[in-house]
């Protein structure tokens, strides 16, 4: 599989703390090809987290301990790399869009400082340089492919004079500011409404198509994996239970697990019977 | 998403919250410190007249023959201008320093958490009267209080521990109704609130609760502040009286036979040194532990 | 026709909008001339966004927020009119969205369960027995009294959650996003529980979400809130095989789906410029075009 971008084989990561041990992933592999978009799903506990941060070099050791596995990236094992060459692409080769709008944004510095900041210091760590205005018009840029109306206007603003909406899509603007090629997505968008999220979606959807990224979207919304993805992992308990391309996995799930997972979501059809009287797969 | 970084939810062996306590209290190496301090200091104050060599010492005995001796084998922390044995009454010095920390902060603590429950819990006149008496108090050094008060009475321990209790109690007042203004918007508290809970239940049930380990650190990083406020007020005379020994009264009698008789300073001034640190690192140490952050 | 278990009337809610001086200077209807009503053992869903107005509707039928103007009757009888707190606390209780926050860390789920027993009166081992059953009815074992919130998982805390609602035999609970912080599979058992405690006690649901999937399998009617009004309202299939308003279709269109038929039956996102609407621009532009039928 020497053509994918991302690459894990292997993995197994142990949890320690109060003197005993866990093993919390087993022997995970996944795949993340160029130009596609990959979903990792699972339910709390399932290590989908856990893969995610070992992938971003976000585990604190202790109380992980990453046991043996690879994480290749472009053909690179990222665990052997040095550190500082492991830091150099985050955020340049890979970007996290995170989570949380409201927590992930500093509340005391506008967007433009923020992104700015980012900037600049993705910037040192590849050794280029950029004047201050270089770095303001490459802000706008990507307010501007995050689809912002008034780009200028939320460059000035502070986080709080933005929306939910708007926030999320600031940080996929930040994301984006040093061209990656891999995106990786925690949650994007469960923490809005509905209506926001399906535009954040579709936002992900068309930046992924449009500038070629690869995306690795971890999430427990199995809705969110259809209407995003291709390529589908299901974890359970540290496990990577079963895989498959995301239109063969909604309609043939092979795994038990996959399958009574698929059958726990409401149908906006209708039909799901509750209570003791009712029976699901 | 913290679930599995969080191993308390992964599926490790269910472990008591007393042990996990005490497992992290007991790898980290500052709080263990300070609570061995605290505990050999709280030992030697009770156990004084069994582990001192000279108990007869912490009286009025004169003794001119071992006047100013300097440390050593028979006299650890060597003899004061009237021959007594300084370890002796530095031991006995706990005594007072410690009965000062436990009576101000036993009073100081409880009004002081009360008055922070009633005023984060309840608006209005309540909470304004409150917190502005604490704005008031907390404008006054305990220091200056207690000078003032010793002036007007007289200058005893009673007194000073009186001055410095009238202002202490504003200080968990101030911790206790921040906690209590957080915690009570919280979900839990109105589902009691919604199910008939009394205000006396939801206040030392249900919030109280909630802010015993913040307490518990700042008073123990107070006792170490009591305890120096306690050693100024003796230095300065306003405190115990002669010839029970003090730590502070000791320091300022030693300090007349500076610098050749360092020791009858010194030494009761390193002990106020240990003490007052001992309490600390063990706060700083349930800090950790807890991982209070409104305690500055 | 028999008297509906909960009739809302009319109901309105402003938050006042405050200058730098304090002065009220505006007005925010949260909840604008709200009316619905749930028969005895019927789920009515509340379906709305952030900023709805569905919580503070909870809100004011749970007594934790006061309407500016209408009328909340439970059995007909008036909340408003002089209704005692007790009395009325019997007759509707809430579980809340976040079963981490609802229940207190510091106390055992015994503890939390005793509070709505207490209130009602009982007293000794009647209680204890009373709170075994209330586990049993959630299908906890009795042993998880003696535990803390933070040792169960957070299915087993809305379990608990709804035991204590229950505790008081309400005719009425408000889920206020009952399920929202749990997992799928989770989230099925959850609902499971509550269609069948609602069979055995002849319970009516007040079920509020944004979770539109789960609303149409979950509530036999519903109304869908947008700024505090509630724009559409029907029988939940008839909503979601038919929905009448722009705004209800954009939501359901919004709902991301797990199979083929549902993206069959689900009304296509209208696309302004290419570009997935806020609801505030397409009912800007569907009013415009309403009025003004020829551009386009």
């Amino acid at each position: 599989m020497s053509e994918s971008l991302l690459s894990i084989r292997g993995l197994n990561v142990q949890f320690s703390a109060y003197g005993r041990s866990q093993q919390v992933l087993h022997d995970v592999s996944l795949d993340v090809p160029a130009h596609s978009q990959v979903a990792l799903v699972g339910e709390s506990g399932s290590g989908k987290t856990v893969t995610m941060k070992a992938i971003m070099g976000l585990l604190r050791d202790p109380p992980a301990r990453i046991l043996s596995g690879e994480i290749r990236y472009e053909g690179r094992d990222l665990l052997k790399l040095p550190p500082r060459e492991r830091k150099k692409l985050n955020g340049t080769e890979m970007s996290m869009v995170f989570q949380d709008p409201m927590s992930s944004l500093n509340p005391v510095f506008t967007i433009a400082d923020q992104l700015g900041t980012i900037l600049k210091y993705a910037d040192r760590r590849l050794g280029r340089s950029r004047s201050g205005r270089e770095r303001m018009a490459r802000v706008l840029e990507v307010l501007a492919q995050v689809r912002m109306r008034d780009p200028e206007r939320v460059a000035a603003s502070y986080p709080v004079m933005l929306s939910g909406g708007m926030r999320q899509r600031v940080l996929i603007a930040m994301a984006l500011l040093s061209e990656p090629k891999l995106l990786i997505a925690d949650e994007p968008g469960t923490a809005l409404d509905v209506t926001t999220q399906a535009q954040i979606l579709k936002l992900l959807k068309d930046l992924v198509a449009d500038r070629g990224l690869a995306l690795l979207m971890i999430t427990h919304n199995l809705g969110v994996v259809r209407e995003t993805s291709d390529y589908v992992y299901v974890m359970n308990k540290g496990v990577v239970v079963e895989h498959a391309p995301a239109a063969e996995l909604f309609s043939a799930p092979r795994e038990d697990y996959t399958r009574s997972l698929i059958a726990a979501v409401p149908r906006l059809t209708g039909g799901m019977r509750f209570g003791s009287a009712g029976a699901r797969v | 998403m913290s679930d599995v970084v969080n191993p308390k939810a992964a599926e490790l062996p269910r472990l008591s919250n007393a042990y996990q306590n005490w497992y992290r209290f007991s790898r980290n190496p500052t709080a263990v410190i300070g609570a061995v301090i605290v505990v050999l200091a709280i030992l030697a104050a009770i156990f004084a007249p069994y582990i001192t060599p000279y108990p007869q010492h912490a009286g009025a005995v004169v003794n001119f023959r071992f006047r100013h001796l300097p440390p050593s084998g028979t006299f650890w922390f060597g003899t004061d201008d009237v021959g007594r044995d300084i370890f002796t009454r530095v031991i006995f010095g706990l005594r007072v320093s410690l009965t000062l920390a436990l009576v101000v902060l036993g009073t100081a603590v409880p009004f002081g958490t009360i008055m922070g429950l009633i005023a984060g819990y309840f608006d209005g006149w309540t909470e304004t009267i409150i917190m502005r008496l604490t704005d008031v108090a907390l404008a006054i050094p305990p220091l200056v209080m207690a000078l003032a008060v010793a002036a007007v009475l007289s200058p005893d321990l009673t007194h000073s521990m009186l001055a410095i209790a009238a202002l202490w109690w504003t200080w968990h007042t101030r911790l206790v109704y921040s906690m209590t203004r957080q915690i009570r918007s919280q979900e839990f508290i109105e589902a009691a609130e919604t199910l008939g809970a009394s205000k006396f239940h939801i206040l030392f049930r249900e919030i109280l609760p909630n802010c015993i380990s913040a307490i518990a650190v700042k008073t123990s990083l107070d006792c170490g502040f009591v305890i120096l406020v306690g050693a100024s007020l003796s230095f300065l005379g306003l405190g115990i009286q002669p010839p029970t020994p003090d730590l502070g009264t000791m320091v300022a009698a030693g300090s007349a036979f500076l610098p050749e008789h360092w020791w009858e300073s010194m030494m009761p001034g390193f002990a106020i040194l240990v003490l007052a640190l001992g309490f600390n690192l063990l706060g700083d140490g349930l800090r950790d532990l807890y991982d209070v952050q409104e305690v500055k | 026709m028999t008297v509906p278990v909960l009739e809302i009337i009319g109901l309105n809610k402003g938050f006042p909008v405050k200058n730098g001086f304090g002065r009220t200077v505006d007005e925010v209807r949260a909840v604008d001339d709200v009316s619905f009503s749930i028969a005895k053992g019927e789920v009515y869903g509340l379906a709305g966004e952030s900023g709805s107005g569905k919580s503070t509707i909870a809100r004011m039928i749970m007594g934790l927020e006061r309407p500016t103007s209408g009328d909340i009757l439970i059995e007909g009888r008036n909340l408003g009119g002089g209704m005692a707190a007790a009395e009325k606390r019997k007759l509707v209780q809430m579980v809340f969205q976040n079963p981490g926050s609802s229940l207190n860390p510091r106390r055992t789920i015994g503890q939390s369960l005793r509070v709505p027993l207490e209130a009602m009166g009982l007293a000794g081992r009647k209680i204890d027995a009373r709170i075994g059953e209330l586990l049993d009815m959630v299908q906890l074992p009795a042993n998880f009294a003696e535990r803390f919130p933070h040792e169960l998982s957070g299915g087993q805390k809305q379990r608990v959650a709804i035991a204590r609602a229950i505790a008081v035999q309400p005719r009425l609970l408000v889920l206020d996003e009952p399920t929202s912080a749990l997992d799928v599979s989770v989230q099925a058992k959850v609902i499971d529980l509550l269609v069948d405690l609602g069979r055995e006690l002849e319970l009516s649901y007040l079920f509020i979400s944004h979770d539109l999937s789960l609303m149409r399998n979950f509530a036999d009617r519903i109304g869908v809130l947008y700024r505090g009004r509630i724009v559409e309202t029907g029988r939940s299939d008839a909503v979601f095989e038919n929905p009448a308003h722009d705004y209800t279709r954009l939501l359901i269109a919004s709902v991301p789906v797990v199979t083929a038929e549902e993206e069959a039956v689900r009304p296509k996102i209208p696309l302004i410029d290419g570009e997935i609407p806020t609801a505030e621009a397409l009912l800007a532009l569907r009013e415009q075009e309403r009025r003004n039928p020829t551009s386009e």
